[in-house]
């Protein structure tokens, strides 16, 4: 986000004096107000789910959440405690990062190499098989739920973690393809041509060249298949009975909301800090990614 | 072929086997994952609900005969119709404003972060914020402190005329039915208020003194324990403090307002002859506010919405920030330099300059919307599941839900990829004109 926010300013003001910066910072304050009120706005919501999590479950409907600011002594920590102690919990914590890991890197790598094919080597038809790809990108998974059903079924390789992620691959590939395939465009090409004079293969160019060059573009593919594998419902709620990441977990106790939520509220906030974690380390690429998906 | 060096041939086998060599594994896995299986919808959706039958159009005829599906389709069209130019909005709004503001940087992470967050926590997190208790529901207790100030509670919530003397309602206040003139006296006996509801400094009620050119009165507690006679001021009853009351003509017409006093009694100054009636204002019996029901079959919607759109907001507000930051600042200061108000350079210089970028989130939102799934699953109680519906839930419902249909499922798979088509086809040309 810092390449965004750090728009140059290239105007160039003459000096103010003390008086006139003054000024303008206060007829600026309506402005300055408002956002922080929207901020705020924007935070609460979190921020109200960290704290239920931490109000013993016999408080929580006694009073509103932000009451324990005045009261911090309702606060604890029993229902982490519980969460960490809770076997269908951890379990479930288990599961998901299997599905996370696996559904980020295999897209991946699959997608490296069929990009590399669509933006550096020659065959009949690259151009229609890419738009091929585009058009597979629109694609409502709802459209393959039914069939992979009964596949994986006849399979026998329903409710696995590798049924999970093969299914993320799939529908992760169109935009990975997509979004690789538009950056490795942009490589010099005489990079390229001289490593092929110079007799490299395509699978050397490919991991010693096109790999480490197009690793920004890889980062922000990472983090987004990871987020959306990670936090996914409608898939794992598909094909996972006993294989429940958490989010699937979660679901199967939201039916009695209210009774039950000492443990929603922390098992909500923990399935949240990890993409959290994620997102704030490589905000950069989240955005670079971000920004190339949508607006090339 | 022709013209083409002998050696070529060879080579170019082998450079075509390496190409497929590197698309293989895609290949495959969009064929078998994505590719095959939309066919296999299409073919189901002309077949029964366990597919051994064939049965025409009568699963797409049955889409729009089923009322789940109708409501998830109507409510679909809400979100199309409000979510991408709301976002849209919203995004270009918050990217202009933060664009010259210093801590632009917090303001946008802030608004940014829930992009991160699941959809379905999202929904539990909104779960919370929704109840509909005010002093539990934080969106509620909002309401309430607002409302409050401009609509308190009134302290006569629950009161009642004790007697035949006054007509009306607590929506519309009461109104004492006999006439008083000047130098006369009302009485206004109230019911129904518990003891605690009372005051600590109400005083036994008594009429006050009432000069030429005024009318006075009294509002107590018309109940003693034991005793008493409905619509007469006994020794022992309590006035009843800060009751707004007004003076209204034979025409209706308010004519003077007053407050009553710790024992009950209030007087209307330079009144003149004539005949009036006394009313209590209806502002005294203004009920507690008792939340608003978000999750109720009325609201779901409004509240998935706005669930979902502090989820992508922070999306829209990068993306255009992004583009903002593109625009060269030479057009910008050059307009200013020519007079333009801030307004008429937003409007007329950032916003066409930004259209491109507008119309990527508005369609990359309008995907989004099709497609909304999770966010319905986890706010919208059960109860409400059939309000709340959307295209993409309904078919998860109908395929994998009590009772299992895969040939309607199917067909609403198949509804909602032709929704998207269009989106599909403009995606397309894009490319093709930038290839």
């Amino acid at each position: 986000m810092a390449s965004i926010a750090a728009s140059a300013e290239t105007v160039v003001r003459p000096p103010d004096t003390v008086a006139q910066r003054i000024l303008r910072i206060l007829g600026k304050a309506p402005v300055h107000i408002v956002l922080a009120l929207i901020g705020v706005m924007w935070l609460v919501p979190t921020l109200g789910l960290l704290v239920t999590s931490i109000i013993a479950p016999e408080h929580f409907t006694e009073f509103g959440w932000w009451k324990i600011f005045s009261k911090p002594s309702l606060s604890t920590l029993e229902n982490y405690r519980g969460i960490f102690h809770n076997g269908p919990i951890t379990h479930s914590l288990w599961v998901t990062a299997q599905i996370a890991i696996g559904g980020t890197f295999l897209p991946i790598i699959i997608a490296a190499l069929a990009a590399y094919a669509f933006a550096w080597l020659e065959f009949p038809g690259r151009d229609w098989l890419f738009i091929v790809v585009i058009a597979l990108l629109v694609v409502p998974l709802q459209m393959a739920l039914i069939p992979i059903f009964s596949l994986y079924n006849s399979l026998h390789i329903f409710d696995t973690v590798l049924s999970l992620v093969l299914f993320h691959t799939a529908f992760g590939l169109p935009f990975a393809i997509f979004l690789l395939r538009n950056f490795f465009v942009g490589i010099p090409k005489d990079v390229l041509e001289s490593a092929r004079i110079d007799g490299a293969s395509e699978a050397r160019i490919f991991l010693r060249l096109i790999l480490p060059l197009g690793l920004p573009a890889i980062a922000s593919l990472g983090i987004f298949q990871f987020l959306w594998t990670w936090n996914d419902l409608i898939v794992a709620l598909t094909f996972g009975r006993d294989t429940q990441p958490i989010t699937v977990a979660i679901f199967s106790q939201l039916g009695e909301f209210g009774s039950n939520i000492e443990i929603i509220a922390p098992a909500a906030f923990i399935s949240l800090v990890v993409p959290l974690a994620v997102f704030f380390a490589f905000q950069r690429y989240f955005v670079q990614g971000l920004l190339a998906g949508s607006v090339k | 072929m022709k013209g083409a060096p002998p050696t070529a041939t060879p080579g170019r086998w082998s450079r075509h086997f390496v190409a497929l060599a590197f698309l293989g594994p895609a290949l495959v896995l969009l064929g078998v994952w994505i590719v095959y299986p939309a066919i296999r919808t299409a073919i189901y959706s002309f077949y029964n609900a366990d597919s051994t039958k064939f049965v025409g159009f009568d699963n797409y005829r049955a889409i729009f005969s089923t009322s789940t599906i109708t409501t998830a389709i109507k409510n679909n069209a809400i979100w199309v119709g409000v979510v991408p130019a709301l976002v849209t909005a919203i995004g270009l709004v918050f990217a202009v404003l933060t664009e010259r503001v210093p801590w632009r940087l917090a303001f946008r992470t802030a608004v940014f972060m829930p992009m991160a967050v699941s959809l379905f926590a999202a929904g539990v997190i909104w779960r919370i914020m929704d109840q509909k208790e005010p002093d539990r529901g934080t969106l509620n207790a909002s309401i309430q402190v607002v409302r409050d100030e401009f609509k308190p509670t009134g302290h006569l919530q629950d009161a009642l005329p004790s007697a035949s003397a006054l007509t009306g309602s607590p929506n519309k206040g009461y109104v004492v039915t006999k006439t008083v003139g000047p130098g006369g006296t009302a009485l206004v006996p109230l019911t129904g208020i518990l003891p605690e509801q009372v005051p600590k400094s109400a005083e036994q009620a008594a009429p006050p003194s009432v000069g030429a050119g005024q009318v006075g009165g009294v509002v107590w507690r018309d109940f003693k324990p034991g005793g008493g006679t409905p619509g007469k001021l006994d020794s022992g009853e309590l006035g009843l403090p800060n009751v707004k009351l007004s003076l209204k003509d034979s025409s209706g017409k308010s004519v003077g307002s007053a407050t009553s006093d710790d024992a009950g009694a209030f007087t209307f100054d330079d009144v003149g002859s004539g005949q009036y009636h006394v009313a209590v204002s209806a502002s005294n019996f203004t009920p507690p506010f008792g939340g608003v029901s978000w999750l109720g079959p009325k609201l779901i919607t409004p509240a998935l919405i706005l669930a979902y759109i502090w989820v992508w907001a922070g999306f829209a507000m990068v993306v255009i920030a992004a583009g903002l930051a593109a625009i060269p600042r030479d057009t910008l200061e050059a307009a200013r330099t020519d007079g333009a108000t801030e307004w008429q350079v937003f409007r007329r210089v950032t916003v066409p300059l930004l259209s491109p970028v507008l119309t990527v989130v508005f369609i990359t939102m309008l995907i989004n919307v099709l497609k909304v799934f999770d966010v319905v699953l986890a706010v919208a109680p059960q109860s409400v599941q059939d309000d709340a519906n959307v295209i993409a839930l309904a078919m998860w419902r109908t395929a994998f839900g009590a009772a299992t249909n895969y040939g309607l499922g199917s067909a609403i798979a198949v509804f909602l990829f032709l929704l998207v088509l269009p989106i599909l086809l403009l995606n397309i040309r894009r490319f093709r004109r930038e290839a």
